[in-house]
């Protein structure tokens, strides 16, 4: 049977006497020569860009210690919460960014993470690495069960059942769960405490137990850099899965569910699965903030914090790579910064006015600082929804663009 | 020749709160045959596919499709036995390039409905890649390879749908209306593609409205009219019966 195509196609360029491949291969041929290596065939995301990113943001990373200086943010325990937070956010934004499902319950993660970690160390040993594991994977047990429930609906009615899980975790904790998580007083590490690993070693013993990596105790910058190499790794990863045929199904996701099932996708769980992830994320955040503080308390758990981690995600840019860590820092320097700045630091900021306007200056100001700090956030994020719906990672390649144009 | 019967619609029937969707639908598709569905508004043209896609569950009859049962099954199963359908509206992946809207799909076909690679990364996938790339170029899109979905033309936006589809090398087509709000030019690209993809010896049901559209394609018509079917046989047949010319063509052609 003659298969030559009679009709014309105007605008394409397959009448050059190339195999004209679909048609062709239905009736079960093989391409036997493969088109050649053209522009056409330009990896969709330049390896070496990749690289780039994760070198740079490697730099900014362990660069922290230099470049927040001018800031006032230098000091250690700022850093981790910004590294941790980080975390928390890059993992909210694998389910959130990529598969457009909205948890509000992130934070029972959080929470999880923090008592698995305490645990470890009160029962296993204190070294880091087991109680991070720990944590990770307790918090994807956790993620399992909710996400299982939850993900049999979509829209608000799923962020209304994560939410009402990160509840009852919350409030179970304070409650029903006290022999656990030790009520409101939170539960904390104790010298008399077991340690089973530990004792084993002969190491069990000391006055004010601490954390550590094999002898390196957490404190001070040594809390840091640990809480800055997870994130490196956690951002890695998170980079792996964006650029993976698994991260293009999650954005299928997000883009047109009903496309996906017919086109023979089972989405469901493709969809558990992203929740797991991004809920060991959690759980890994959770377990470095009783790392660097070995304490666990319930408030961890409580629906504001996984408001703030919705807040990180879209302030810096849902979807993106960095964004989520941008704004998880922008939100951590607010609350620990902004919020301790009082009339005087104001005094001193604006002294360079005339003294009469500059009375009326710091009042105008003075409730966007310390207690008012809220309000300025607030103010910024509606800014930021409003007129970069992209986050702040949109509003810096507008300004990249800008500046390529005027060239 | 043996005329094989890929899909058999038999006797299914869908009400929808009282309301006769589907009576009585009896309708086998031959193999490598292009099948146009035709009838008036509301004729159940739309609901019959969705029976066959298992969007909606008949309440009586079944589908066979391949000598398979497929009443009941869920649509991304429908889909892995062979089946691949154009939506009346393009439902393509606005968010994503022209390239990775065609190799989702390629993905799906090779590797199953659940199958989740992380350690390999999409660049390295040179097979689905390079086949994403081939189908774009049949149906005259490759120019946009990169470009996000959303921005093409309403046209264009149809003719990614139908690549997608066509990179799963399905045994059945199901078109919803491939031209409607086509312009004639648009429409004349898409017929001749079409072609094209019989030519190829694919199986087709198409809906269509437009009568330049099925008579240059279908090999045989059905006639649709309030859920019943009124008539069946080659165009030619279908445009003398007086029922049909009563019931669809009537004064509008």
């Amino acid at each position: 049977m003659d298969r030559a195509h009679t009709s014309s196609e105007p605008d394409t360029a397959t009448d050059t006497g190339k195999p004209q491949s679909v048609f062709h291969r239905t009736s079960g041929d093989v391409p036997t020569q493969l088109p050649p290596l053209g522009p056409e065939m330009a990896p969709m995301w330049p390896p070496k860009r990749d690289l780039a990113m994760t070198l740079l943001f490697g730099i900014v990373v362990y660069t922290m210690p230099l470049w927040l200086q001018p800031f006032g943010a230098a000091y250690p325990d700022l850093m981790q919460r910004f590294a941790i937070y980080g975390i928390f956010a890059i993992g909210f934004n694998i389910l959130f960014g990529l598969t457009g499902y909205l948890s509000f319950g992130h934070a029972a993660f959080l929470g999880v993470g923090s008592y698995t970690a305490v645990w470890s160390f009160k029962l296993l040993s204190l070294n880091v690495i087991p109680a991070i594991v720990c944590s990770t994977l307790m918090a994807g047990v956790f993620a399992v069960l909710i996400g299982y429930v939850s993900l049999r609906r979509s829209g608000i009615y799923f962020s209304i059942l994560t939410l009402a899980f990160a509840q009852m975790c919350y409030n179970l904790a304070y409650s029903v769960l006290t022999p656990i998580t030790n009520g409101e007083t939170g539960l904390r590490v104790l010298s008399d405490d077991p340690r089973v690993v530990d004792s084993l070693f002969g190491t069990a013993d000391m006055a004010v137990p601490r954390a550590s990596i094999f002898g390196i105790e957490m404190a001070g910058m040594a809390g840091f850099w640990t809480c800055a190499t997870c994130l490196m790794i956690a951002f890695i990863v998170a980079l792996r899965i964006t650029r993976s045929p698994f991260g293009m199904m999650l954005r299928g996701i997000k883009s047109n569910q009903t496309r996906m099932s017919y086109i023979g996708f089972n989405t469901r769980p493709y969809m558990l699965t992203a929740f797991v992830i991004s809920g060991m994320y959690a759980g890994l955040a959770g377990g470095l903030l009783a790392v660097v503080d070995p304490l666990a308390g319930a408030e961890r758990m409580q629906w504001t914090a996984s408001g703030e981690v919705v807040l990180m995600t879209i302030l810096g840019g849902a979807g993106t790579l960095i964004g989520p860590f941008i704004g998880a820092v922008i939100i951590k320097y607010f609350e620990n910064i902004f919020s301790s700045l009082g009339d005087s630091a104001l005094m001193d900021a604006f002294s360079f006015i005339p003294p009469a306007i500059e009375k009326w200056v710091v009042f105008a100001v003075s409730p966007f600082v310390g207690e008012g700090w809220h309000l300025t956030l607030g103010v910024l994020f509606m800014i930021v929804v409003i007129f970069l719906p992209g986050g702040l990672i949109e509003g810096f390649r507008r300004i990249g663009r800008l500046f390529r144009k005027g060239r | 020749m043996v005329e094989n019967t890929v899909l058999h619609v038999a006797d299914v029937q869908k009400n929808f709160a009282g309301l006769k969707a589907l009576s009585d639908i009896d309708l086998a598709i031959t193999e490598g045959k292009t099948h146009a569905i035709i009838g008036p508004n509301g004729a159940g043209k739309s609901t019959l596919l969705n029976v066959v896609v298992g969007r909606i569950v008949p309440d009586e009859g079944a589908v066979v499709f391949d000598g398979t049962v497929i009443t009941g099954k869920k649509p991304h199963e429908i889909n892995q036995l062979g089946i691949a359908r154009v939506f009346q509206t393009p439902e393509i992946f606005g968010d994503l390039t022209l390239l990775q809207n065609v190799m989702v799909p390629a993905f799906s076909k090779r590797d199953g409905p659940t199958r989740m690679t992380v350690l390999r990364g999409l660049d390295g996938d040179t097979d689905i890649r390079i086949l994403a790339e081939e189908i774009l170029e049949d149906v005259g899109l490759a120019g946009k390879r990169h470009d996000d979905a959303n921005a093409l033309s309403r046209g264009d936006k149809r003719r990614l749908e139908l690549a997608m589809c066509l990179v799963q090398r399905p045994k059945l087509l199901l078109l919803d209306e491939p031209t409607a709000g086509m312009s004639r030019l648009d429409t004349n690209r898409t017929i001749d593609l079409l072609k094209k993809i019989k030519a190829s010896g694919m199986t087709k049901v198409i809906i269509e409205h437009d009568m330049h559209v099925v008579f240059s394609l279908a090999d045989t018509v059905t006639v649709l009219a309030g859920g019943r079917i009124i008539a069946q046989g080659t165009p030619e047949e279908v445009r003398r019966d007086p029922r049909v010319q009563e019931a669809y063509l009537g004064g509008a052609h």
